[in-house]
């Protein structure tokens, strides 16, 4: 395995991600050539490039970018390829968080507080599940508790459900709860882009303390490094970025698993390599999936996270059967 | 004694999982020396290497590097003036050898990633070790003893002035086994670094060692140059075999004849 430079790669992803999010301002129901951009508002189809197309493709980068570092960094963390955000529940303890909100009726009052509740939730499952990880760094017992996190995030959801006052309440939690950018406008961008962007740079930050996990947990403690301070800020990095992302558009599984297996073929596996193209690569793959989702001739547009579950599944299945086949 | 160059444990005592593992041990080491830490399996030899690298913490007593206590020194610092290899240890990612010694370097490393320097300590461990020809190779793709040459090379990097090491024969074979004991004896008398190192051959101990630690049950039966620790009567009380010092053509030679009784 040639690992080639993570500068090149970057370079090759950016590039990449502008024409995805040319392509992401063109593409949808309605074509809009380049004079409708320049139209300045004569055009009735400029105000569906800038007020529609515009802020979902920059919560698309955001949003695919947050999910994939997320992925990278507890893979990383955790010493496991199949650690994911929203595999091991952490994005469904986020979702816990912003459904309490709406059936409390409490997101209605401040634009900040489902995003907030949405950060604690995904913050209490990744704390959950890293102190896990402390114990033993066994894939199994890492996977069952990722599970069993998720399973009763997910009853509580569903109990929420169940309780809610109003039809329109469950309306509002199903809608939400089905990970989508459509109809995402400015407002969203401004709620998610904070914590996105200060969770990443959190994450980043962490790429020496991760490398020298691959020692395990004593070989990194032997070269220095202080496991309860990358603990505690992979844990606020995860929940700020995954957090404030479910926040605006609800869970999307696969980009935080996918990414970082995309990548590592051609960057080697350190970790610290991975980071920084995993945010772009999950940035581009989000943008592109949201981008096949607009063009599907259907009648109401197929949700983003059905999308990735139905390219992600059968992508995950895979890995598993050539791990085993390594493994055997 | 110069407490400015020593490694000392004072009375150290800990218990693992309800059991005593240490029973308050006292020691002291310097540089400059190869130090051997022998004993049955479970007598506390880990143990005890681990609480001297600060990374587990004595219930009783403490350990001293440069007659401050280790524990208290920030984890960066501790880890410039003190390598440790670990007896099986983790290697969770397949990277190729070069960068894996290079984690070595992680105390070291300035803001900006590795720096020529850096480079040089990785070049010169990968040499110091003969791994040359495996730099390239992804390590969970080289042999037992190849991984075992690797682990001591990615300890050697940090270029610290103690190298603590568990067990770092395992897996290699006699011609590996003697290559690695005579870099640590070079590391010791050539460059004043202080090796301490568990070892189970007693017969590698007896010709390499300049110094020699028994461990049993976790107390310390002994201290002191090989012919003085390495006696038949000590050995079948310690390992319950019965056993015969012989000269041999290389030096002293311990010859187990079964067990004692």
């Amino acid at each position: 395995m040639r690992s080639r430079s993570p500068l090149m790669i970057c370079g090759v992803l950016l590039a990449l991600l502008v024409v995805l999010f040319g392509l992401g301002l063109c593409a949808g129901r309605v074509w809009t050539p380049w004079s409708a951009w320049t139209s300045h508002g004569a055009d009735p189809r400029w105000a569906i490039v800038f007020g529609l197309r515009l802020p979902r493709t920059i919560l698309a980068i955001l949003v695919g970018g947050a999910l994939g570092l997320s992925g990278a960094a507890l893979q990383g963390y955790t010493r496991n390829p199949l650690a994911d955000p929203a595999a091991l529940g952490v994005s469904t303890a986020a979702a816990l968080g912003a459904v309490l909100t709406l059936y409390l009726g409490a997101a209605g009052e401040a634009s900040w507080i489902l995003p907030l509740a949405a950060m604690v939730g995904a913050g209490i499952g990744v704390a959950i599940l890293l102190s896990l990880a402390g114990i033993s760094s066994s894939i199994v017992t890492f996977l069952l508790a990722g599970f069993v996190i998720q399973t009763v995030c997910g009853a509580a959801i569903a109990l929420a459900l169940n309780l809610a006052p109003n039809p329109w309440a469950v309306n509002e939690i199903v809608n939400w709860l089905m990970g989508s950018l459509a109809d995402r406008s400015v407002e969203e961008v401004r709620i998610a882009a904070p914590g996105v962007l200060a969770g990443s740079v959190l994450l980043l930050t962490l790429g020496r303390s991760l490398d020298a996990l691959t020692l395990g947990e004593q070989g990194a403690r032997s070269l220095g490094v202080e496991l309860s301070r990358t603990r505690l800020l992979m844990a606020v990095g995860v929940a700020l970025a995954v957090g404030s992302s479910v926040a605006v558009t609800g869970v999307i599984s696969f980009v935080g698993l996918i990414t970082p297996h995309l990548l590592r073929p051609v960057l080697g596996a350190r970790p610290s390599a991975v980071l920084l193209p995993s945010f772009l690569g999950g940035a581009a793959l989000t943008l592109a999936a949201d981008i096949l989702v607009r063009l599907t001739p259907a009648a109401s547009e197929v949700k983003l996270s059905v999308a990735m579950a139905a390219l992600g599944g059968p992508f995950f299945l895979a890995m598993l059967i050539s791990m085993r086949r390594r493994l055997a | 004694m110069n407490p400015k160059q020593t490694l000392r444990a004072d009375a150290l005592a800990i218990q693992l999982g309800g059991r005593p593992v240490l029973g308050g041990i006292t020691a002291a080491f310097t540089r400059g020396e190869l130090v051997a830490i022998v004993g049955p399996n479970g007598a506390g030899k880990s143990t005890l290497l681990s609480c001297l690298a600060g990374l587990l913490k004595p219930d009783a007593g403490v350990a001293l590097l440069d007659g401050g206590p280790i524990a208290a020194l920030p984890g960066r610092h501790r880890a410039r003036r003190l390598a440790f290899l670990a007896q099986t240890p983790e290697i969770a990612w397949d990277v190729d050898v070069r960068a894996f010694v290079g984690l070595g370097r992680t105390p070291h490393l300035g803001a900006f990633g590795p720096s020529a320097e850096d480079q040089a300590a990785v070049d010169a461990a990968i040499v110091s070790a003969g791994l040359e020809a495996f730099a390239e190779r992804p390590v969970t793709r080289l042999s037992g003893g190849e991984r075992a040459r690797a682990l001591i090379a990615r300890a050697l990097a940090g270029q610290t002035d103690w190298l603590l090491a568990d067990e770092p024969l395992t897996g290699l074979d006699p011609g590996h086994a003697l290559d690695a004991l005579a870099l640590f004896r070079r590391l010791a008398h050539d460059q004043g670094k202080g090796v301490i190192i568990t070892l189970h051959d007693l017969n590698l101990a007896a010709r390499f060692a300049d110094r020699v630690l028994i461990l049993s049950d976790g107390d310390l039966v002994v201290d002191g140059p090989p012919e003085v620790a390495l006696t038949p009567e000590i050995l079948s009380k310690v390992y319950g075999v019965a056993v015969r010092r012989h000269v041999g053509a290389s030096g002293p030679l311990i010859e187990v004849l079964g067990r004692a009784g």
